[in-house]
């Protein structure tokens, strides 16, 4: 059962990597690094109770948080770059 | 065949559930053709295959510590990834990126 869900995991990540490395713009990358960083947390989660070790939640905890703060450093950057007026493309 | 408890039957149900969103939600994240459409997809398996997978480990683990710990990680989820996909899309709308709908050349 954890071993189903985890490989559904996986294979969802996989989807997501393959857009980060397609995708268009320099959003769709992040947006797939986000959900990316999603199910990281999902998967150490499903892992933990796989081999019967539920600590492995306290780094899941830690993970999404870092996913999150990483997300929003580059937003940041991307709004101090129109605040700024410098290469208003969206391309990279 | 009756070591199967409403418990596991549960489990294994919201185990599905989650997996078949979060495979749906990757497709749609692979093959919808804009930003924002691709947004949508990531949604989906952002808010309902996330609870669901951490309400079927919940269930398994009952009233522990470990229950306390995934309600943190359930918690963090939804106020992150709420404001991370409204940061994205706000960004985006800024950066000069628009809609497919709408747009006078459709490719």
């Amino acid at each position: 059962m954890y071993v189903a869900s985890a490989l559904a995991i996986l294979v969802v990540m996989g989807l997501t990597l393959v857009r980060a490395i397609l995708g268009p713009t320099a959003f769709d990358r992040l947006l797939a690094v986000n959900m990316f960083g999603t199910k990281t947390v999902l998967l150490i989660a499903v892992v933990g109770f796989m081999t019967e070790r539920p600590d492995f939640l306290d780094i899941a905890l830690v993970y999404a948080l870092v996913n999150f703060l990483s997300t929003l450093a580059v937003l940041r950057f991307f709004e101090r770059q129109i605040s700024e007026g410098t290469a208003p493309t969206g391309e990279g | 065949m009756m070591d199967f408890c409403l418990l596991d039957i549960l489990t294994a149900l919201l185990l599905t559930v989650g997996c078949f969103l979060g495979i749906s939600g990757g497709v749609g994240l692979y093959r919808l053709p804009d930003f924002f459409t691709r947004q949508h997809a990531t949604g989906v398996t952002d808010s309902v295959c996330s609870f669901a997978i951490l309400f079927a480990l919940m269930l398994q683990a009952g009233f522990t510590l470990v229950s306390v710990k995934l309600c943190f990680v359930l918690v963090f989820l939804i106020v992150t990834s709420t404001t991370a996909t409204h940061a994205l899309a706000k960004t985006a709308l800024k950066k000069g990126i628009r809609p497919l709908l709408g747009r006078e050349d459709k490719r």
